[in-house]
């Protein structure tokens, strides 16, 4: 159960750095009329096709005592960031970027601009009108932003394998936890905690098409 | 245009706006130069003529491309001297043409939403007193979703008036209300402004409505602004064949000129492809010439019998083609030679027992035809 605790405080600290970060980057790729964007939403969005050992491999790399991220961490903490929980937020918060970023994009483009017009017009400034219109108008996709973010990073493998290695209560996490054991060849222990990701899972993607069909499902709405 | 009217302007705007075509966007061009007194000034025009972009403009949530544009004496957009004002420092009331309320915000938090300055008591006041104003107080507390259509346009016209705006720009705010309504929402308004003496701008491309408010018109086709003057100065006598369409005019006829009665003031046309004729005012035109004559529905008078003893010159004998109801009014098609869409009432239609193929006269006064350009 140690690597089931450790993997919920993963995804609950990824998710909730994750809408720090992808709030007003998700903003900004709905408003601007910049030409290149598609540069930007290439790179959110390239973790969902990458497979996930080459992004781990990457992210090794710059993490350890010769990459750029290691030697920074290493002058700042005394210790690179490979093989650490901190590394494996910092990899999972990349490698989770496009579940909080597009469900954000298209809620704050699905919100009608005339309303912000009609707020403008009534004397609210860019700030006041995102934070009372767009953003309430936005919460179920803040939601569905929030829990495929921590669904995604509790399920992850490959990055955290590349990453963190498999260090228990560091950074064993429950789907390497489930590895180790059909490695060892202990299929009851994998199958319990297979069954508590599955159930987890599916009450996930349960809350989020109860809350709204519309922000980023897979399903059509009709 | 009197010195004295120069005074009074409240709003004077020159602009140039352009839109290149991109996506779903044709490429359009509007050109503006207008004034803006006290009270209410109609910009009518048929759809797609450039009336919201033109408010849009106005209002700063577009950039012309060049523009002057100054209220009561303080600049909100020039060019030369680049200066914009952004919409959210105009202090101008806009109404949209779909009322736009904040979903998520109850009726009375929509209307205090532009009372950001005051404190909160003053706030509740003043949204109080604007929710009664417009006759919506019991609202109050409901979203928008649960109010009809026309309770929202009269909260979204709260919402905007409660801002003590310098002027006001309305788009087609009365859009799909019934008659009763919009009079009594016009009476409203007209109500409020009695004491602020406000510029308004009001979209609009219903003829009854101008009719209704219109103190000055401004008639705007294709992105240019082709009259202005008293409401039946510009639409009465529509110089453009667009512009006649919008205003109400049912009846186009291609017609061409027979001979010209100088000493009377009018001329016989032919009707295109038909024998046909009809007198009208004179026009600047000579024999043989090609005119467009329009007529509106209303302003014929269908005979089962025909005529006589009438001061009015033009009678044509006819059959009905057709009757559709339209509301309160039935609409008659009756060839003449040419198609005649004509107006009569439900009890006329009933009275005359009018059915599809009955011969009918068609009664037109010469002054009922007006000429207008292709």
């Amino acid at each position: 159960m140690e690597a089931l605790w450790l993997s919920v405080r993963l995804a609950v600290l990824v998710a909730a750095i994750l809408l720090v970060l992808a709030i007003p980057l998700a903003y900004w790729l709905s408003q601007t009329k910049w030409r290149a964007k598609f540069v930007i939403e290439s790179l959110v969005a390239l973790p969902l096709v990458l497979p996930p050992t080459v992004l781990g491999f990457y992210l090794l790399t710059a993490m350890g005592a010769n990459g750029v991220l290691g030697k920074l961490w290493m002058a700042w903490f005394g210790h690179t960031l490979a093989f650490t929980f901190t590394g494996l937020v910092v990899a999972s918060i990349l490698y989770s970027l496009p579940f909080a970023v597009q469900p954000l994009v298209m809620a704050f483009e699905s919100v009608d601009l005339r309303l912000l017009d009609a707020a403008a017009v009534l004397g609210a400034g860019r700030w006041r009108s995102f934070r009372q219109i767009l953003l309430p108008l936005s919460v179920p996709g803040l939601i569905t932003a929030a829990v495929l973010s921590f669904a995604h990073t509790l399920g992850e493998f490959g990055v955290v394998l590349m990453v963190g290695g498999n260090i228990p209560g560091v950074t064993r996490t429950i789907s390497i936890d489930i590895y180790d054991h059909v490695q060892s060849l202990d299929y009851s222990a994998a199958n319990r905690m297979a069954i508590a990701l599955l159930l987890i899972s599916f009450a996930v993607l349960s809350t989020i098409y109860a809350v709204n069909r519309r922000v980023w499902s897979p399903w059509p709405t009709r | 245009m009197t010195a004295g009217n120069s005074a009074r302007a409240q709003l004077e705007a020159q602009f140039r706006f352009k839109r290149t075509g991109a996506g779903s966007h044709s490429a359009f061009e509007l050109t503006a130069n207008f004034r803006l007194d006290p009270g209410i000034t109609i910009l009518f025009g048929p759809s797609g003529a450039g009336k919201s972009t033109l408010l849009d403009c106005v209002a700063g949530l577009l950039k012309p491309t060049s523009a002057r544009i100054v209220l009561n004496g303080e600049t909100l957009h020039d060019t030369a001297t680049n200066t914009f004002v952004p919409p959210q420092r105009r202090h101008l009331a806009y109404l949209f043409q779909d009322p736009a309320l904040f979903p998520h915000l109850t009726v009375e938090q929509n209307v205090a939403f532009g009372l950001q300055d005051l404190d909160p008591a003053d706030r509740a006041n003043r949204a109080q007193d604007l929710l009664t104003a417009f006759r919506v107080e019991r609202l109050a507390r409901r979203k928008p979703a649960e109010i009809s259509g026309g309770e929202g346009q009269r909260v979204a016209l709260a919402r905007a008036l409660a801002t003590s705006p310098r002027a006001v720009l309305l788009d087609e705010p009365l859009k799909g209300l019934d008659a009763e309504l919009k009079s009594a929402i016009v009476d409203d308004l007209r109500a409020w402004n009695r004491v602020r003496q406000l510029a308004i701008l009001y979209v609009t491309h219903q003829r009854d409505e101008v009719d209704a408010l219109g103190e000055r018109v401004l008639a705007i086709d294709r992105g240019q602004i082709v009259a202005e003057g008293a409401p039946y100065a510009v639409l009465d006598a529509p110089r453009k064949k667009r512009l006649a369409y919008a205003a109400g005019f049912e009846n186009h006829l291609s017609a061409v000129v027979q001979d010209m009665r100088e000493p009377d003031g009018v001329m016989r046309v032919r009707l295109a492809g038909s024998e046909a004729e009809l007198e009208v005012p004179l026009a600047y035109a000579a024999v043989g010439n090609r005119v467009h004559v329009a007529i509106r529905a209303g302003d014929i008078l269908l005979a089962t019998r025909r005529p006589e003893g009438l001061s009015a010159r033009n009678i044509l004998a006819g059959v009905i083609d057709s009757l559709e109801i339209n509301g309160p009014t039935i609409v008659c098609r009756v060839n003449a030679g040419a198609m005649f869409l004509v107006h009569v009432t439900r009890g006329a239609q009933r009275a005359l027992e009018l059915a599809p193929g009955q011969s009918v006269w068609l009664v037109i006064k010469t002054h009922s035809c007006h000429l207008v350009d292709e």
